[in-house]
């Protein structure tokens, strides 16, 4: 087992380096001068200006440029942002929690709900429950979070005025009142989220209870006089988690994406929305240091998702 | 008696000369059993006639700016409604919805041609099969939204110099949407080819000389073409939520080409007054790809063999 994680560990660091590599080639192949917000005010003369190319070691060639990235940021120097001027480190860890919060939150909601939602659509598969279950899937990841926000919005904020419409990060839970502000204002930008992942995880849970009910060791477990409810349990819930534990792993990046938008309908404070904010304004040290948090994030989930399935299926580790 | 026997002796033929039953035909029987495959089809039709004909039946133009209709709801002369310029929501979402749809169909092209020229190639030459996948995960491992936010706004500019302001955001987001979504169809295709390799037909193919471009595209695609058929149907429902995912954060098309995105985009400011300006091209959104996935779950279990019976 120890083997088999080292070994992972050791194709994430590659991966990551030429991820970095990647996203740095794109910043520094594109046009225009990520210093432009200095250059358009007139105020700044020419020689100021070559001297913060030089202060920020923008005048070396960029295979040297990327070499002084990759070492600050491993020692968790990210720089500093051209916009608010303040450490890229700070901002991050600022909007981070905000983002973990709502995107957990949700994430965790809509696994609890996918499974056992998945569970009876396929033991009793073209049931009443089933169809409701497959026709709520099949809205869940057609509808695009953008609209379901929006409905949302329309309908409680906008019509029925219950819940506010912009989220506060200011807000401090301190007694039961604030306590529930937080949660109003959490409802529906979590709603979104877990629906969405609801409906996805539920879909593949489905799929995979149905892939192994017929198998021969169901027929075993039954035949040997088990409980039909332990059968499904102990036996075909069992196995059937293991691709889903992998796929809830591997969704977790994409819903870190899928939060970049939400943060946008409900103006939530996190990461994505300062991603979105960075990119309008060229703020390019931000922008590098977000894309560079997700891939850290997609690959570290890909090895967690690697593990799991190592430790919970013995035969994949052997292979 | 006579007449009985000519009746026997007219059917038996009859019975024999039908045509004989091809995979395609047996899935389209199969296909229209699935109520709701056939009603995304038919809604997915008439959205795709909608939109490439409407604009030149719905005479009304999408930039008449007329202030005296501003935020109106729907009604008999505005069927959406209008926006704060009082132009007609209508035609605005039938030509923005020929974009979408196009972005759509175009990136998925790219991607499909894209994953299955990987995927066979790493599943059918062995020795191309490690590198191939080592790029495939490498690919997978990217932060894909955000990373095609920031690509498209660093270099939608330029594209726009080269190539005019609406084919060029167009290029880049079709390419770039399609350069981002190509792994799963060559993980998809490169299984597929590696099973199919083995089998009996592939040998008999090579025992009788065949090259292997004539094994790769005259023996073994035939076999992946359903597999990719779905993943293509399933891909363009996801790639016509990312473009309108791109114009709803503003990062998309410009506000001359209203692509049922952009129009949300232009309306999330205006919600409290006017909902309709919102709603229709959501709901299109929301329609199209709910159609695009039942018929790929249609055709999945259509092309099923498995279940075809």
């Amino acid at each position: 087992m120890g083997r088999y994680v080292l070994r992972r560990l050791l194709i994430a660091i590659p991966t990551l380096l030429i991820i970095s590599f990647v996203i740095f080639m794109i910043l520094v192949l594109a046009p225009g001068d990520p210093l432009s917000q200095f250059g358009a005010d007139p105020r700044v003369p020419p020689e100021v200006r070559e001297n913060i190319k030089h202060a920020l070691g923008l005048d070396q060639p960029p295979p040297i440029r990327y070499v002084n990235w990759v070492t600050a940021m491993l020692r968790a120097d990210f720089g500093y942002s051209f916009m608010s001027h303040s450490p890229v480190l700070g901002l991050i860890q600022q909007r981070l929690p905000t983002t973990l919060a709502v995107v957990g939150v949700a994430y965790v909601i809509g696994a609890l709900l996918a499974i056992p939602i998945g569970m009876v659509s396929a033991v009793k598969r073209y049931s009443l429950f089933d169809h409701i279950a497959t026709g709520f899937a099949f809205i869940g990841f057609s509808v695009p979070t953008f609209f379901t926000g929006t409905i949302l919005i329309l309908v409680f904020s906008v019509g029925l005025h219950w819940l506010p419409f912009i989220y506060d990060s200011t807000l401090k839970v301190t007694d039961a009142k604030s306590l529930g502000e937080q949660l109003k204002q959490s409802i529906m930008p979590i709603t979104v989220l877990a629906l969405f992942n609801t409906a996805t995880i539920a879909r593949f849970m489905r799929a995979e209870m149905i892939e192994h009910l017929p198998l021969d060791y169901v027929r075993t477990a039954r035949a040997k006089g088990l409980l039909e409810r332990i059968v499904i349990l102990r036996h075909v819930l069992r196995n059937s988690l293991i691709p889903i534990v992998t796929l809830v792993a591997l969704g977790i990046p994409a819903v870190f994406a899928g939060a970049v938008i939400t943060e946008q309908i409900f103006r939530v404070p996190g990461i994505g929305e300062l991603l979105i904010r960075s990119i309008t304004d060229s703020d390019t040290p931000v922008v590098a240091a977000i894309l560079f948090v997700f891939a850290v994030l997609v690959v570290l989930f890909n090895l967690i998702a690697d593990v799991l399935y190592g430790v919970l299926d013995p035969r994949i580790r052997y292979s | 008696m006579t007449t009985a026997q000519s009746s026997i002796a007219v059917v038996a033929p009859a019975g024999l000369l039908k045509p004989p039953r091809s995979l395609w035909s047996d899935a389209w029987t199969q296909f229209t059993h699935h109520k709701l495959a056939m009603a995304g089809l038919a809604t997915l039709a008439l959205l795709v006639l909608a939109t490439a004909f409407g604009p030149f039946v719905y005479a009304t133009k999408i930039n008449e700016i007329d202030f005296s209709q501003s935020l109106k709801g729907p009604s008999a002369t505005h069927f959406f409604g209008t926006d704060d310029l009082g132009q007609d929501l209508f035609a605005r979402a039938l030509l923005g919805g020929r974009v979408s749809i196009a972005v759509g169909l175009v990136a998925v092209a790219i991607s499909i041609t894209l994953g299955t020229l990987v995927g066979a190639l790493a599943g059918f030459f062995a020795r191309a099969d490690g590198p191939l996948m080592r790029f495939t995960d490498l690919f997978l491992s990217l932060p894909q939204l955000p990373l095609l936010l920031t690509v498209i706004y660093l270099f939608r500019d330029q594209l726009r110099a080269k190539f005019g302001p609406e084919l060029g955001i167009f290029l880049i987001i079709v390419v770039v949407i399609g350069l981002l979504n190509w792994m799963p169809v060559a993980r998809l295709v490169r299984a597929s080819f590696l099973s199919y390799k083995q089998k009996e037909f592939v040998e008999a193919a090579r025992c009788v000389g065949a090259k292997n471009g004539r094994i790769i595209f005259k023996h073994i695609m035939p076999n992946v073409m359903s597999q990719i058929l779905v993943a293509a149907t399933v891909g363009v429902g996801a790639a016509i939520i990312t473009e309108s995912a791109l114009s709803f954060l503003g990062l998309g098309f410009p506000p001359d080409v209203p692509t049922w995105g952009r129009l949300l985009f232009d309306a999330k400011d205006y919600l409290d007054f006017a909902p309709h300006w919102a709603f229709f091209p959501g709901l299109l959104i929301f329609l199209t790809v709910l159609s695009v996935n039942y018929i790929g779950d249609g055709l999945r279990d259509a092309l099923d063999p498995r279940k075809t019976g």
